[in-house]
């Protein structure tokens, strides 16, 4: 998401009475989700409280939850506007999305459920050197979840001062939003832990399938219920006829040859591979009682998610018929403002201008929620890690005490919240949407491979578990700085220079199967081996017999 | 909540608790789990190479077969949305066929895996 190229104009679009409800609406949101946070702070005492929420939700609870934690801004606004802008081409980030659900219900979900305890590592260090492999996989935790909060935070800051009618030029408004977005992140994680973390992502679920469908149904009765009209006006409106309602605008378009192509493929990979490799849904699992409970969530939340990326086909499509490419990317040239701009329109066409002021009032409150849902499990992920992992792993050797233990979460929370805030004030004028993109690309290449072996494969060991890993991470990190998101562009990170020689904005295709080979090599080249214990994981892993129980309290 | 800090991943069992390891051996070759194993896995592997070979074709021919995607069948609809809307609909199904075969095949092997590990006098909460 960006913030720069806001007309001045947009501000001015925004009424003072709009930007009144639309402060009610999120004061409201924020009030709701401290009060429960803070009530959930009194039910957390142990570290399995902190961390996995007592491992008590119930499966429908979990499965709002991990919708809540998944659904990004880039989801609801992102794939909105770019089907707004570029028509059918946003669809594919809609599909890639929700078929790497299939990836975590099958293959992760249930064995990571039954043999770990509170993060990824547990499951990936299980039979290896615990010192080795858990300061990887922490550090790999900490990089996905510090790039996804970049992102989503730098979003925030433009996405608030638009939906006030501030203008975005304004810098000290956009590092204010940051601030609070912060701040409040920190709160939600340091409080109220993984309880409080996952009450603020069910609020938020129900807030975003609420607004969305109601939306939708606006945008489907303005067509009387006609898709094909829909699309019909869509394209004719769009000025760019059928090829709207086609692939190739905006991905692998014929401009950019086989590149963009293979480009679009790289993508697709990384989308459908880097869900099950990302920490802040991996924990998720460790929240519910049994493995079967944690299937029972996959299972709601790919209906939930599902349900959710089809209606984002409406709200792309509605906005392009209905606001009209150009009033949106003059708004906003990602289109970020897609959704909250059709919300006006609906509710102007169906219940006059009250009507159009509140339902934006409304988008905008849920735009916010949204992201403040995503940025807690993200930080509540990294500082988990970071507590569990390196703190009472390795640099306790086990020996630390529960209370120090969920003490250091508590403060890993506030620093790394402190460091994302600090990163993304720098950060706010740049162009950093490819850190989405770039999260699930590390996510495909080194936690995945890691996680897969782990589970799968006998042989594996520590020395494969920490090839795959930074293998991963550093082609996946690598081909990006490398490549033209980061310099060589007029839409790059850096304008001034250009170091890029790699061709393609996402490295999916090259760094997943550097991260699957490296677990390989790495393991062949070690003669570790521990047959007892992957005997131990597999019975444990399938027959939950050893598993972690539920909170007794 | 477990005492033992043993080795990271697993407390509660193994922690160098005696005969452990033989335990688990036996629990992995017995016939009951080697029939869990094959039925878990005969159903998951093949279903991720289908799902995911079915996914690369969807990116594939977004990328390169471009006119069969533009090809229109209903209206405006043509075989891109249609293509898409499989992809949700195979989606739903895989999760819904996979979600039958672990009630039916998986959970009744693993309920008496985990009974009979019980049974054995080391399995949840009998050592500790």
């Amino acid at each position: 998401m960006s913030g720069d190229g806001v007309l001045a104009a947009a501000a001015s679009d925004v009424t003072g009475g709009q930007r009144g409800l639309t402060v009610a609406l999120f004061l409201v949101f924020v009030a709701i989700t401290l009060y429960i946070t803070l009530r959930a702070s009194r039910q957390t005492k142990t570290a399995a409280d902190f961390y996995a929420g007592g491992r008590s939700f119930s499966p429908v609870q979990n499965g709002l939850a991990i919708g809540g934690d998944y659904m990004s801004a880039a989801s609801f606004l992102g794939i909105a506007g770019i089907i707004a802008l570029y028509g059918y081409d946003g669809f594919l980030y809609s599909i890639g999305f929700l078929v790497a659900w299939l990836v975590a219900l099958l293959l992760v979900a249930e064995l990571l459920r039954n043999s770990g305890r509170y993060t990824m590592a547990d499951v990936v260090a299980f039979r290896m050197r615990q010192r080795p492999v858990r300061v990887a996989a922490s550090v790999s935790t900490i990089v996905v979840s510090i790039f996804y909060l970049l992102a989503q935070m730098v979003g925030a800051g433009a996405l608030v001062a638009l939906l006030l009618g501030i203008s975005s030029d304004n810098d000290t408004a956009k590092a204010l939003t940051i601030v609070v977005v912060g701040l409040l992140m920190i709160f939600y994680v340091t409080v109220g832990g993984m309880k409080g973390t996952t009450w603020v992502q069910i609020v938020k679920a129900v807030m975003l399938m609420t607004g969305t469908t109601l939306i939708t149904l606006l945008v489907l009765a303005w067509v009387g219920f006609s898709v094909n009209e829909l699309l019909d006006r869509a394209a004719d409106r769009s000025g760019k006829g059928e090829a709207f309602l086609e692939p190739g605008l905006r991905y692998a378009t014929e401009a950019s040859g086989l590149t963009g192509k293979l480009d679009l493929l790289s993508l697709g990979l990384a989308l459908v591979l880097g869900t099950a490799g990302l920490p802040h849904i991996l924990i998720r699992f460790y929240t519910v009682p049994t493995a079967r409970d944690a299937r029972r969530s996959v299972i709601w939340a790919i209906g939930i998610i599902g349900v959710f990326y089809l209606m984002t086909i409406a709200l792309g499509f509605g906005a392009a018929a209905f606001v009209g490419s150009g009033a949106i990317a003059e708004q906003n040239p990602g289109g970020n403002t897609a959704a909250p701009q059709l919300a006006r329109s609906v509710g102007d066409h169906f219940f006059g201008d009250t009507g159009g002021t509140v339902l934006l009032a409304v988008i905008a409150a849920v735009a916010f929620a949204t992201i403040l849902a995503v940025v807690a499990g993200l930080t509540l992920a990294s500082s988990s890690s970071f507590a569990h992992d390196v703190y009472a792993s390795v640099l306790k050797r086990g020996e630390a005490a529960e209370g120090q233990e969920v003490r250091v979460a508590r403060v890993s929370a506030f620093v790394i919240g402190a460091v994302a805030i600090v990163l993304s004030i720098f950060a706010q004028n740049l162009n950093v949407a490819f850190l989405v993109a770039l999260a699930f690309a590390v996510a495909a290449s080194g936690n995945l491979p890691a996680i897969l072996y782990s589970l799968f494969w006998s042989r594996f060991n520590t020395s494969g578990a920490v090839w795959a890993i930074y293998g991963g991470l550093v082609s996946a990190v690598t081909l990006v700085i490398f490549s033209p998101v980061v310099s060589g562009k007029e839409t790059s990170l850096f304008t001034g220079s250009d170091f890029s020689w790699f061709p393609l904005d996402n490295p999916g295709i090259v760094s997943i199967p550097v991260g699957f080979v490296c677990g390989w090599l790495g393991t062949v080249l070690s003669k570790e081996r521990d047959d007892d214990r992957y005997a131990e994981l597999e019975v444990r892993s399938l027959t939950g017999h050893g598993a972690e129980g539920a909170a007794s309290h | 909540m477990a005492r033992s800090k043993a080795r990271g991943g697993s407390t509660r069992l193994s922690g160098g608790q005696q005969g452990s390891a033989a335990h688990y051996n036996a629990l992995r070759d017995s016939a009951d789990f080697r029939q869990l194993r094959a039925s878990f896995r005969g159903f998951v592997f093949p279903m991720t190479a289908a799902f995911l070979a079915w996914y690369l074709l969807y990116v594939v021919c977004s990328a390169w077969a471009r006119d069969f995607m533009g090809t229109q069948l209903l209206g405006v609809v043509n075989v891109a949305f249609v293509f898409g809307l499989l992809q949700f609909v195979s989606t739903f199904l895989i999760a819904w066929l996979y979600a039958r075969h672990a009630r039916s095949r998986l959970d009744p092997l693993a309920d008496r895996i985990a009974h009979e590990a019980g049974a054995l006098g080391d399995g949840r909460g009998g050592a500790l």
